[in-house]
């Protein structure tokens, strides 16, 4: 390709171009330790500090299969509603590459643990029944520090430093068939798709899925052809897309981009490409073109997996309550409307009213809270809700004083903010600042009988009748109070003392 | 069909073997005669004939989730061409992955 | 003493041992010795670890000395091929790209070894990464057989089989591919066997062809090699390929030796034209001497095997090439040309250019081809489905026998450098091997006399069904005992390569 195309402003490439996608995804598993060895899975330790012969690819090492991976990876499956294997083998993936110490990759090839599954998504009102291809189990590699270069990546560098550690660490890959049929919500329906699939291994408790960190790794592939054309474009494969707005964009920008190619009568290049946060662009990286002879053959070292009807049955009664059958049940509970229902997931409230109610609270009470005052703070202090210094069950309890009425709307914000503020339960906030609401009659008489001594005019005019002029008088007593007394029994005690009770 | 000489030096490319223009030349031969030796098992009838992949038919070999000792990075560095920063120092890479 | 001591069976030094009658120190001096005063031309050890075979010795001795039960070997000294790793020793696979590498940890078998007792006298020569029939592929210089120092021991494990041979140690641990410790046993008169794929652990055993690779034992008598292949077998957990299954019990058939009724079958495809004349002698005489020992003997047709070299010669190269890919300049072993300029992939193919022999050079090239995509399914899937029919092969013929015997290998010992320039020649000396490697079934190779022509020593090959290791250890044992008798005296006694021959001479070529 010759010069620099501009892009295609995106409504526009959409409206003369049909995208079809795909995604496939990496997801680190939780486990312990190693696909194939004993060292410990987790983060963080120094460099090659969770090496062994096995991980570290030593001569004469041999692996053997983590029987928590394969269960992990089976249940994924069943939750992607995939067909499950009943015999199937691992294979070798050959590549010479520093970061990988055996110079292949034990991977699966023709014979993946699942297939033929789906999974649904629900975009703007439209649902889209995402096909899954294939869920298969394979090993992460090492990873290289590049050094001397400009931008600490590959071109420039003089030379890398490896750190083995990922090294074995157990990978689940998932990979979608293609999708067509999403038109211009191509680039909202990959990131729907992604959220729910990392919504649906959370609940599994199979990865902790932080994009962030690398345990969910996102790959996504983008064609476009002219409408009603007998075959799909050429696609591209977007790598380095670190986080769910990052799908979005990486496909908008490739559609813009292939949109511009096609248009000027060029040929889209089969190729991996660079997704860059920066400017929210791909640029070329490896051509598929020149497509890597893996060379796959049946891993000799480790004997097939032929998983029993009864161990996927046992392991299917693991399964818990999947994110769109929850939601459903939840919507119901509520009884909310879709839109009600889209805003809780949209703020990312969904759990946490969830949680909230369990603990006791109403839904609305909870929706209240948590889509009100806690969104306001959240915004405020530029974090997420999940983020913020506050348990369910402590909201819970906040609604639950009010409801009580030991709480008014009022004195409930001053103790949240004092949770927030790391001062203590709800319960020592109320003690500690003196906040229930007064309820007591003789110290309200007290402030009552003050309040109509200090308004003679408005008490002569409650006398007479005009019992709406009580509302002075309770100002004033809650003004006294600090807020804290009882607003209504207040107005009961105004209207007793000046004859007006009854 | 004979190996010829460019398939050889692709064949060494692939397998990240530098070999001279003498290995090249005399390897061509070598592999010549080899794989129209070995490429007699396209002689043997094999239709619906299973390929074996284990000589000996075992399924189901786990191991438990359970963490073994690891090696420590002293002994794994041990015995590296370059290290630094407790890592494998490694020449400049050109491919990305 | 020290002479005696070093013409001792494994058994007799055990014995001996045991009963307090000599010192493990003592005989383990006596092997050092003898390694000091010939090693030099047999060229068998490429490591000899004096001050820790030592140690070790003396750690039995306290042992005993402390009133505690020892193994049936402690104290025996062992020869183990330098494939197998060695927290104390390198380990090299016989290659230049290995050179000096001392592993961080020991292979299962070594583990078993040390403790069993067994005193680990040194690493022995082999062809780089078992690749051959000679050890001529060694990047450290050829290993030579004792019968005649100009021929070769045979390979792989020719290092392990010339220190048996040449009295450098009573038993010795090979690895069989293709046939690397029946052939190598066989052209230096002594019993090679390759145990039932699966049935001893390959963990830390330095992988050539994954699906094929098999430890077993070397040594001087067929008890040793039983002795040897209890201490080492057995399911081991790091291996998946590892069998669960109890060791089968070969000692006990060892002393059985004994094959009335026993039903064996002549392969009529390991014969004929390529078999060096002498080596068909032996064999017929072993097959009419087994009749008259009570066996019933057949010819049974393989049909398949024909094509079990070919098949071989696809399977061993794809899977070492991508064993041997880790050999990458990264992490330990080698690195050449890493002089600042150049990438890590020059120099990974400089360092892989300079630290490999020809043969690995040639095979993993014929690997890469073999598994790539649009010729694996016509070269690599074609083979393993000829593997499955060889299998069946072997299954039909252990309906109507019991055991199938066949000579060891076509030839007796050749001359070093006849075949070094000639990689078809030399696989043929794999010919009958071979095809219980691609079905994992059990197989020794028991000396059977000299041939008439050049003197040099025949081995006989008796196969028998997975897991029924036993019965072959019968057979060769019944054979062993038999022409042990007739002879007079052990077979070891006319080795004449080192001068030292005090037997059979008469009438020698």
């Amino acid at each position: 390709m010759t010069g620099v195309l501009t892009a295609v402003p995106y409504d526009e490439a959409i409206a003369r171009y049909e995208p079809v996608i795909g995604l496939e995804t990496h997801v680190e598993l939780g486990t312990v330790t190693k696909m194939f060895c004993g060292c410990p899975a987790g983060f963080g330790a120094e460099p090659n500090a969770t090496v062994c012969p096995v991980c570290l690819g030593l001569p004469g090492s041999m692996p053997v299969a983590n029987r928590a991976a394969i269960e992990s990876t089976i249940r994924i499956g069943l939750a992607l509603n995939c067909s499950i294997a009943s015999w199937c083998r691992f294979a070798r993936k050959n590549y010479f590459y520093p970061d990988m110490p055996k110079d292949y990759q034990i991977s699966q090839y023709d014979e993946p643990l699942c297939t033929d599954g789906r999974l649904d998504i629900t975009v703007d009102g439209a649902d889209f029944r995402i096909g899954i291809e294939r869920v298969h189990l394979e090993e992460d590699t090492g990873k290289s520090l590049h050094v001397g270069g400009a931008t600490g990546r590959i071109h420039g560098a003089e030379y890398s430093l490896v750190d083995y550690n990922r090294a074995g660490i157990p990978l689940v890959e998932v990979v979608t068939k293609p999708v067509p049929g999403t038109g211009a919500l191509a680039p909202v329906v990959a990131r729907a798709y992604v959220t729910e699939l990392r919504e649906l291994l959370r609940a599994l408790g199979v990865s902790d899925v932080r994009m962030e960190e690398g345990s969910l790794r996102c790959d996504v592939n983008t064609s476009l052809a002219p409408p009603g054309a007998a075959q799909w474009g050429t696609r591209t494969e977007t790598k380095n897309v670190n986080s769910l707005r990052s799908v979005e964009r990486a496909v908008r920008s490739e559609i813009e981009r292939q949109a511009a190619v096609l248009d000027a009568g060029g040929r889209v290049v089969q190729e991996t490409r660079h997704f860059h946060e920066e400017s929210g662009l791909t640029t070329s990286g490896r051509s598929k073109e020149e497509a890597q002879d893996y060379r796959y053959f049946p891993e000799p070292d480790l004997v097939p997996i032929a998983p029993s009807a009864e161990w996927v049955e046992q392991l299917r009664a693991t399964l818990p309550e999947l994110p769109s059958g929850r939601r459903a049940r939840l919507q119901a509970e509520w009884e909310l409307s879709d839109l009600d229902m889209t805003a809780l997931g949209n703020a990312g409230a969904l759990d946490l009213v969830a949680e909230t109610v369990a603990a006791g609270a109403a839904p609305a009470d909870a929706r209240k809270w948590w889509l009100g005052e806690l969104s306001r703070h959240a915004n405020d202090s530029g974090t997420e809700l999940s983020a913020l210094p506050v348990t369910p069950a402590q909201v819970a309890r906040i609604a639950a004083l009010v409801g009580s009425g030991d709480l008014n709307d009022r004195l409930a914000r001053q103790v949240l903010d004092g949770v927030l503020a790391g001062r203590g339960s709800p319960d020592e906030i109320v003690a500690a600042r003196g906040l229930a609401v007064v309820s007591d009659d003789a110290t309200l008489l007290a402030a009552v009988d003050a309040a109509i001594a200090a308004n003679p005019d408005v008490a002569a005019r409650i006398r007479a009748g005009k019992t709406a002029a009580a509302g002075a008088l309770v100002g004033a007593v809650m003004k006294a109070t600090r807020g804290q007394a009882d607003a209504a029994r207040v107005r009961e005690l105004i209207l007793e003392r000046l004859g007006q009770a009854g | 069909m004979p190996i010829t000489r460019e398939e050889v030096a692709h064949l060494a490319r692939l397998s990240r073997l530098a070999l001279s223009e003498d290995e090249l030349d005399r390897f061509a031969g070598q592999l010549d005669v080899i794989i129209a030796a070995v490429a007699r098992v396209q002689e043997v009838a094999a239709d619906g004939i299973p390929p074996t992949s284990h000589a000996v038919p075992i399924t189901n070999v786990f191991r438990e989730d359970v963490i073994v000792p690891p090696l420590g990075a002293e002994a794994a560095l041990d015995q590296a061409p370059a290290a630094e920063q407790g890592r494998f120092r490694v020449p400049r890479i050109l491919a990305e992955d | 003493m020290s002479s005696e001591l070093t013409r001792m069976t494994a058994a007799g030094i055990a014995a001996l041992i045991a009963a307090g009658d000599v010192s493990a120190a003592e005989v383990t001096r006596a092997h050092l010795d003898r390694i000091g005063a010939v090693d030099e031309r047999v060229h068998a050890f490429l490591h000899v670890a004096a001050d820790s075979a030592l140690r070790a010795a003396r750690a039995v001795d306290d042992q005993r000395a402390a009133g505690h039960a020892l193994g049936p070997l402690a104290g025996v000294p062992l020869a183990l091929k330098d494939v197998f790793t060695t927290k104390d020793m390198p380990t090299t696979c016989g290659s230049r790209i290995l050179a000096g590498w001392q592993p961080p940890y020991d292979a299962t078998i070594t583990g078993r070894l040390r403790r069993a007792g067994v005193v680990i006298l040194g690493k022995t020569n082999m062809d780089e990464f078992a690749m051959g029939s000679s050890t001529e592929n060694s990047a450290f210089g050829t290993s030579r057989n004792p019968w005649d120092l100009s021929r070769v021991p045979g390979g792989s494990s020719g290092g392990s089989s010339a220190a048996v041979a040449a009295f450098e140690a009573p038993m010795a641990i090979g690895t069989d591919t293709g046939g690397s410790i029946r052939q190598p046993g066989a052209v230096c008169g002594i019993v090679g066997v390759k145990p039932t794929y699966g049935g001893s652990s390959r963990y830390g055993v330095v992988a050539f062809a994954s699906s094929l690779d098999t430890p077993g034992p070397l040594a001087r008598t067929v008890l040793d090699a039983a002795l040897l292949h209890e201490v080492m077998s057995g399911h081991d957990p790091c291996d998946s390929t590892s069998i669960d299954a109890p060791v089968p019990p070969v000692v006990a058939a060892a002393r059985q030796a004994d094959v009335s009724g026993l039903r064996i079958g002549v392969v009529t495809e390991l014969g004929g034209e390529g078999y060096q004349p002498g080596v068909v002698t032996r064999f017929t005489e072993a097959v009419e001497l087994l009749e008259s020992l009570g066996a019933k003997i057949t010819e049974v047709s393989c049909p398949h095997f024909g094509y079990a070299l070919p098949a071989y010669y696809l399977i061993a190269p794809s899977e070492c090439s991508s064993n041997l890919a880790r050999f990458d300049a990264m992490r330990y072993g080698l690195r050449t040309g890493d002089d600042g300029t150049r990438s890590a992939e020059e120099v990974m193919s400089l360092t892989r250019a300079a630290g490999f022999g020809a043969e690995v050079k040639r095979r993993i090239m014929l690997g890469t081809y073999a598994l790539s995509s649009g010729y694996y399914d016509a070269y690599y899937g074609k083979a393993q489905q000829v593997r499955t029919l060889i299998t069946r092969d072997f299954d039909a013929a252990f309906e109507q026998v019991d055991v199938l015997i066949s000579p060891a290998t076509p030839t007796t010992a050749f001359p070093i450098g006849e075949r070094a320039d000639d990689p078809m020649a030399m696989y043929l000396a794999d010919l009958c091997t071979i095809p219980s490697n691609l079905a994992g079934n059990a197989a020794i190779s028991v000396p059977c006399g000299l041939a008439p022509e050049d003197g040099l020593p025949v081995g006989l090959q008796v196969m028998a069904p997975v897991l029924a290791d036993d019965r072959m250890y019968r057979v060769a044992a019944a054979v062993e005992a038999a022409l042990s008798q007739r002879r007079g005296h052990p077979l070891l006694d006319e080795a004449n390569g080192l001068g030292e021959a005090s037997a059979g001479q008469e009438g020698r070529p």
